[in-house]
């Protein structure tokens, strides 16, 4: 069986449905919630690449340098907040991020 | 065939890392299984025949996401048994609204179809004997000059951010102050005193 779009799909839509799960799973544990992040931007990402491929169109490859560049400043800029915040607190429990009283 | 058997030794293990990302007791254990995850989805976009995003997520998460990851995790004095307290709480809202999205994901993937009109509409067609990265530079830096011109400036945003916001200056520490050396003249460095022959100071 020759291996289509619909199965790299597949693959993303698993590794999507794995980020939002292990966000609700962890959800006191900022750390891995942004992990889950990540890898639901990895999904993303295989979801243009593969439509890049179906459909012989590189655009879709610069899209998808463009969510590599943003996941990772999204990653840079929530670990330094992450950093700050433990400085502050001692803590990265996520109930207790109240400081705002939003 | 060959082809097949890659693709589904590349999807099984990201899927299981990927599992492992979210389920592993210690949060190292976690950031190594998204590094593993990264390789392998590495791996299928070379089967998609993407060498260039491949080597660039290899480059990107592996080299420098999942390190600086890898590096908060060890300097962080955090007591992570106590943040998974409380986790089975959590799964069974966390298994139902996973589950609505994974049917929800599978209805959209199945009822759908790429129109006649999207292949013939392909904006930059992938050139016949260039390959992936000659072929990607030709359109990101003429056509999308300016996407990659506003990515530049979103991870200089993220740097000074980043710098922003982790820096401190600490107390009690002298520092050279280099306008101040530079300002300071012979009317506040020097003091001249009149000395008696024979007196000494």
């Amino acid at each position: 069986m020759a291996i289509g779009l619909s199965h790299y799909l597949t693959v993303a839509a698993i590794l999507f449905t794995i980020g939002i799960f292990g966000i609700f799973l962890n959800r006191k544990n900022v750390i891995v919630i942004m992990m889950s992040i990540e890898l639901m931007l990895l999904a993303v990402n295989i979801n243009f690449v593969a439509f890049s491929a179906a459909l012989h169109d590189l655009v879709g490859q610069v899209f998808a340098l463009l969510v590599l560049t943003v996941a990772a400043g999204e990653a840079a800029i929530g670990l330094a907040i992450l950093v700050t915040y433990f400085r502050n607190r001692g803590s990265i429990a996520v109930e207790d991020i109240n400081l705002m009283k939003g | 065939m060959v082809a097949a058997l890659f693709f589904y030794l590349f999807a099984s293990v990201a899927i299981a890392s990927a599992v492992m990302v979210i389920s592993s007791r210690n949060p190292v254990h976690s950031v190594l299984f998204l590094i593993l995850c990264f390789f392998n989805a590495a791996g299928l976009f070379i089967l998609l025949g993407a060498e260039f995003l491949a080597m660039i997520l290899v480059v990107v998460y592996v080299g420098a996401v999942a390190v600086l990851f890898l590096f908060v995790v060890m300097m962080l004095d955090v007591d992570f048994v106590q943040l998974r307290q409380g986790m089975l709480n959590y799964l069974p809202v966390g298994g139902t609204i996973g589950l609505i999205v994974l049917v929800e994901l599978a209805l959209v993937v199945g009822a759908w179809a790429i129109s006649s009109d999207a292949l013939t509409a392909a904006g930059a067609p992938a050139a016949g004997n260039v390959t992936n990265t000659e072929a990607l530079g030709q359109i990101l830096y003429t056509k999308y000059v300016y996407f990659f011109e506003a990515a530049g400036l979103v991870l200089l945003v993220a740097m000074i951010g980043a710098i922003v916001l982790t820096l401190r200056h600490k107390q009690g520490i002298k520092r050279q102050d280099v306008s101040a050396q530079v300002a300071r003249g012979p009317a506040t460095a020097i003091e001249i005193r009149k000395v008696e022959p024979g007196q000494g100071i």
